[in-house]
């Protein structure tokens, strides 16, 4: 019986955190220092400092209540919607920070985009839904507008699908088809980063597979946050990964260590199963 | 280390280690008992030894597959990936030493009663000894997860080398002298061979083990003393 040769930890190690490796070189996209976060009295996020880099995936992962979608959230500062929720601290979007009063929240969220775990299309065909958010904040003549359509929906893999039904509603879309119509419609406001809630959580494995194929192009493009409650998903598409337990950053590192060998012990804990 | 949520998982990865712990006892049986049998022209023994190996490929099929069966269920990561590759390395490696030490016995049976000389036996007795230890502090240091004492493992492989090209020589002048002891001389040699090639097995499951606890690879540059690929005898020496 042949023994299986492996040079084992290099193998593993190029296969998890995507082909590309982790480039600690990058540029800082956005800088968190300090970061407080409290709903009414309750303390949910407590003094994170972390960085997120330059057109690398960043994945946030941490049981049910941890606060990495609060955190995620407060990138575009979306909470504000809410005036019993209050974020202390700095958020440094390439220096600037998005925190402070004198931010217009909308150019922000221009910036910023965001795609959430349930697909939410407008009720509107799929050729508005994308022209929207364009036609918010630019006054271009049609063609153009077909053009930056077209652009967006290619860059979300959905163009082929989707270029003979135009007209037709959003919500015609299959739950993947949806999903990536709000993928393009947030690069369709030329972002320069996008936050991932659980993208694919509700799609099945073909449709989160084509997901995720996306992040891996769009990566050369935009700086992305993702939070996801599937390791194995982490450990393929993102080049660092934070750890977050009880609204506190346990430990922060390239994907590969943190899932090949991670510090802390309830890292480990948390990535093979040990607790929930 | 705490108990997965999910108990299976643990019986899994407690299965793996039950069959290498079970293949490492057959096999250090299997190296013991092969320099019993080549010693004393012991042929049921020798025979008794080439029987024991079938358990160890049925335990080794057994093992590859539920490693396999575990990657595909579980996902395994960090600590729990290392070690289910882990363990498909290190039953491949004990494997190997049965088949090896089988061979030995194969060829206790193949010299019957021919003339051995008692130096030659003594030397290949002790460097069993030392391989044999080898293989009992390296599954322990498996079962234990030791680095230490895999590590001291990995570095004592020397000896052994050194003293296989010993015999190695030692045989070649047997064989010049009288043409009659080239064919046990020959069996001997491949016994020596067998010996020193169980005790680098036993160093790739010290690197194993290594990786297993640190993931990390230990370097690659092992000190190696086998000079029998050099070493030749001319008429007179």
């Amino acid at each position: 019986m042949s023994t299986i040769a492996l040079n084992t930890s290099s193998a593993i190690g190029s296969a998890i955190g995507n082909a590309a490796a982790a480039d600690t070189g990058a540029p800082v996209r956005i800088a968190v220092k300090n970061l407080n976060f409290h709903y009414g009295d309750f303390r949910s996020l407590k003094d994170i400092s972390l960085d997120f880099y330059d057109r690398q995936v960043t994945a946030l992962i941490g049981p049910s209540g941890c606060g990495k979608s609060t955190l995620l959230r407060t990138f575009n500062r979306i909470y504000s919607l809410y005036p019993e929720q209050r974020a202390d601290g700095q958020i440094l979007l390439d220096g600037q920070n998005v925190l402070s009063p004198s931010i217009d929240v909308n150019e922000l969220r221009a910036r910023v985009g965001m795609v959430f775990q349930k697909p939410t299309p407008f009720p509107m065909s799929i050729y508005d839904n994308i022209a929207f958010g364009i036609k918010l904040y630019e006054r271009l003549p049609k063609s153009e507008l077909d053009g930056r359509v077209e652009e967006a929906l290619r860059k979300a893999a959905l163009w082929d699908e989707a270029k003979d039904k135009l007209r037709q509603s959003g919500m015609s879309l299959s739950g993947g088809q949806q999903q990536r119509l709000c993928i393009a419609r947030t690069i369709a406001q030329k972002p320069e980063v996008i936050l991932l809630d659980e993208p694919t959580s509700a799609l099945d494995p073909i449709s989160t597979g084509k997901i995720e194929e996306l992040i891996e192009q769009l990566r050369s493009e935009f700086t992305i946050v993702i939070v996801t409650h599937n390791m194995q998903q982490a450990a393929r598409i993102s080049q660092f990964t934070a750890f977050m337990y009880l609204g506190e950053l346990v430990e922060f590192g390239p994907t590969t260590r943190m899932f090949m060998n991670p510090t802390k012990k309830q890292t480990q804990d948390y990535i093979t199963g040990r607790f929930g | 280390m705490a108990e997965h949520i999910v108990s299976s998982y643990d019986n899994d990865l407690q299965g793996l280690r039950q069959r290498i712990s079970e293949m490492g006892g057959i096999s250090e049986k299997m190296l013991v008992d092969a320099l019993v049998a080549l010693a004393r022209h012991d042929k049921p023994l020798a025979q008794a030894v080439i029987a024991l190996d079938p358990r160890l490929d049925v335990l080794h099929r057994e093992v590859e597959e539920n490693a396999i069966l575990t990657i595909a269920r579980r996902q395994p990561l960090a600590v729990d990936l290392r070690e289910t590759i882990s363990a498909i390395r290190i039953a491949g490696d004990v494997e190997r030493i049965g088949d090896l030490a089988k061979n030995i016995a194969k060829r206790a049976l193949a010299i019957g009663d021919d003339f051995q000389p008692q130096k030659i036996v003594v030397g290949l007795q002790h460097m069993n000894d030392l391989v044999l230890g080898q293989l009992k502090d390296v599954l322990d240091a498996y079962a234990q997860k030791d680095t230490a004492k895999a590590l001291d493992v990995w570095k004592r492989d020397g000896a052994i080398d050194a003293l296989y090209t010993s015999l190695f020589r030692e045989l070649l002048t047997y064989m010049m002298e009288d043409p009659r002891n080239i064919s046990f001389c020959t069996h001997l040699l491949f016994c020596a061979k067998n010996i020193e090639r169980i005790g680098d097995h036993t160093t790739n499951i010290a690197e194993t083990v290594h990786y297993l606890v640190t993931a990390e690879t230990l370097a690659i540059d092992r000190p190696k003393n086998d000079r029998s690929i050099d070493t030749t005898v001319e008429a007179g020496d």
